[in-house]
């Protein structure tokens, strides 16, 4: 595996350690590709992230070498496969701080997570008079399965709202979680906004009612440590494709407690010990939760991702990520009609924006044709669009692999966009 | 490279895109549709009033999108009044094949007049539905469809 840089190898080096971001790129193959002949300045990473060497060969190396069935068969492929499968798992567990492999549940990426925990926890739990809280940030997929819930069960779903740099109305938290909440959905960060969540206080006083609190974490897992076991929650889930992974898989955790009592979601092979007609026992965690043949070479990937993350460090992802994020926002200050949606003061590396006058879709449009690649839309948070009062915004996301460069492009592009569209 | 995007962002688009012809709530209306690309949040909604003999007498719309969504909802409001919904039915064929079809912009300049404006768009694929949403949701206000039209 290629290693991008020679911090300590338990990736917790310290604050300001020098990042050689150009080693970083070197991993990443397709950021030397042109777009629209022009050098592919990739600012879409809350999206999804581009692939490492590390991972794609990971992949290749899996069906090149190692490809069968998992937890079946005495052949030496399958043992292989098992391991490897295996041992991602651990990597997982390792990755956000869980006790144990048991509570590491793998399914194809935060938004499957979310559902599990909705209906296999929620459906036989919730009442008429339960609540389910959310906030006014959450990405579609932490709301709409809370009103799936919701509906089947007669539950109500109350809001915690947002103030206007984005941040959680946490004055707001004592109206609206109350004895009657049995559970908190939160985003860790807001895909939209980059607003870094309070979850420790947010699941203390969560727990004082008795509440239990859903993590999604996929925009946090990628650019920070994640200790699921300090922060107390009880689920937390998040997507590979965010943290440098495969599409199609992510990771549920869930205390071990919670996962024993909820019953498996989906049935079929491998969540089994025995099946008759009159009767099946249903196998021990995690494999209650994981029917079918598993996406075995996504899993593989993840696993490579972990190690690949890992060998940066993700302090000091956060770190580099940070100034980017700093230098973004004061150059894109200065951008004519440029205001920002999304000020909070605890943010991740999101510049959410609207130019005075340029629906974002055009200015998506005329970045693309300078190479820039920008999320444009509501970014599956319309009631984040709707609370500033926006349709869409241009989103520019950051991720390991970006530089300064990447901004000043973008600063250039922008200007462009005025000079085409007036 | 640059030509395409000043092709696709003409004065003539740029101008209906900022100030829209025909914007607004069309009172006595007795057909209109809403329409919605849920990709981008581009929404438009379409008010006539057609004539016994099928004929648009009047039109007006009403919602929020990009410059090329707008522009073409303008465009289209200008050019379809006083249009028989053949005719209409026969613009928007053409006006389709303009913006993604096979033969392109030949031989539309006598149908569609000002709204060959909106050739530019065939270079940019993503963007053909932002050009054709106003002309769905019109079909869809002219057959009394009561679908709210998406692009998805």
């Amino acid at each position: 595996m290629k290693t991008a840089i020679g911090t300590a190898a338990d990736g917790h080096a310290t604050e300001g350690m020098p990042f050689d971001v150009e080693r970083v790129r070197a991993d990443f193959p397709i950021l030397s590709r042109l777009v629209n002949g022009k050098p592919l300045v990739y600012l879409d990473s809350a999206a999804t992230t581009q692939k490492p060497y590390a991972v794609i060969d990971a992949i290749v190396r899996y069906y090149t070498e190692s490809n069968a069935n998992v937890h079946r068969g005495v052949h030496k492929l399958s043992v292989a496969a098992t391991e490897l499968y295996e041992g991602a798992r651990e990597k997982s567990r390792a990755f956000l701080g869980a006790r144990s492999t048991k509570e590491i549940i793998f399914v194809r990426g935060t938004t499957e997570g979310v559902n599990l925990v909705a209906q296999s926890w929620g459906r036989n739990r919730l009442a008429a008079k339960d609540e389910v809280l959310v906030t006014g940030m959450e990405h579609h997929s932490n709301i709409v399965p809370w009103q799936l819930l919701c509906e089947q069960t007669g539950a109500q779903l109350r809001v915690l709202p947002i103030d206007d740099r984005g941040d959680l109305r946490m004055d707001q938290l004592d109206r609206v979680l109350t004895e009657r909440t049995k559970l908190v959905a939160v985003s860790h960060i807001s895909n939209a906004l980059g607003t870094i969540a309070p979850l420790e206080e947010i699941t203390s006083r969560a727990h004082a009612v008795g509440a239990l609190v859903v993590v999604d974490g996929a925009q946090a897992a990628g650019h920070m440590p994640v200790d699921v076991t300090a922060l107390d929650c009880d689920f937390y889930t998040i997507s590979g494709h965010k943290m440098f992974g495969p599409t199609g898989i992510g990771v549920l955790y869930g205390k071990e407690k919670h996962l024993e009592a909820m019953p498996p979601w989906q049935g079929g092979g491998d969540m089994i010990k025995s099946v008759s007609f009159e009767k099946t026992v249903y196998n021990d965690l995690p494999y209650k939760f994981e029917a079918g043949t598993p996406d075995i070479a996504g899993v593989v990937g993840l696993g490579a991702a972990i190690d690949y993350l890992e060998s940066i460090g993700r302090r000091n992802a956060a770190w580099h990520e940070a100034q980017l994020l700093e230098y973004g926002t004061e150059i894109l200050s200065r951008v004519e009609g440029l205001r920002l949606i999304g000020t909070s003061a605890m943010k991740a590396g999101v510049l959410s924006f609207t130019l005075d006058g340029i629906h974002p879709h055009d200015a998506g449009t005329v970045l693309d044709h300078e190479g820039i690649a920008v999320r444009t839309g509501h970014h599956c948070a319309q009631p984040v669009m709707t609370h500033f009062a926006v349709p869409a915004t241009t989103r520019a996301s950051l991720s390991i692999y970006n530089r300064r460069e990447d901004l000043d492009a973008l600063a250039r592009g922008l200007h462009k966009v005025r000079e085409i569209l007036g | 490279m640059e030509e395409d995007l000043r092709e696709l962002y003409q004065q003539v688009i740029l101008d209906h895109g900022r100030k829209p012809r025909n914007f607004g709530a069309l009172d006595g209306a007795n057909h209109e549709a809403e329409g919605f690309n849920p990709l981008c949040g581009d929404q438009i909604h379409v008010f006539l009033k057609v004539s016994p003999s099928e004929t648009v007498d009047s039109v007006r719309f009403t919602g929020s999108g990009c410059t090329i969504c707008t522009a073409s909802a303008s465009l289209m409001t200008a050019s379809i009044q006083g249009k028989s919904k053949h005719e209409i039915a026969a613009m928007f064929e053409r006006f389709h094949d303009l913006v993604a079809g096979a033969n392109g912009s030949k031989n539309s300049e006598e149908v569609l007049g000002k709204l060959t404006v909106f050739g530019g768009v065939r270079e940019f694929p993503i963007r053909v539905k932002c050009a054709t949403l106003p002309w769905h949701t019109l079909k869809a206000a002219l057959d009394d469809d009561h679908k709210v039209v998406s692009t998805e």
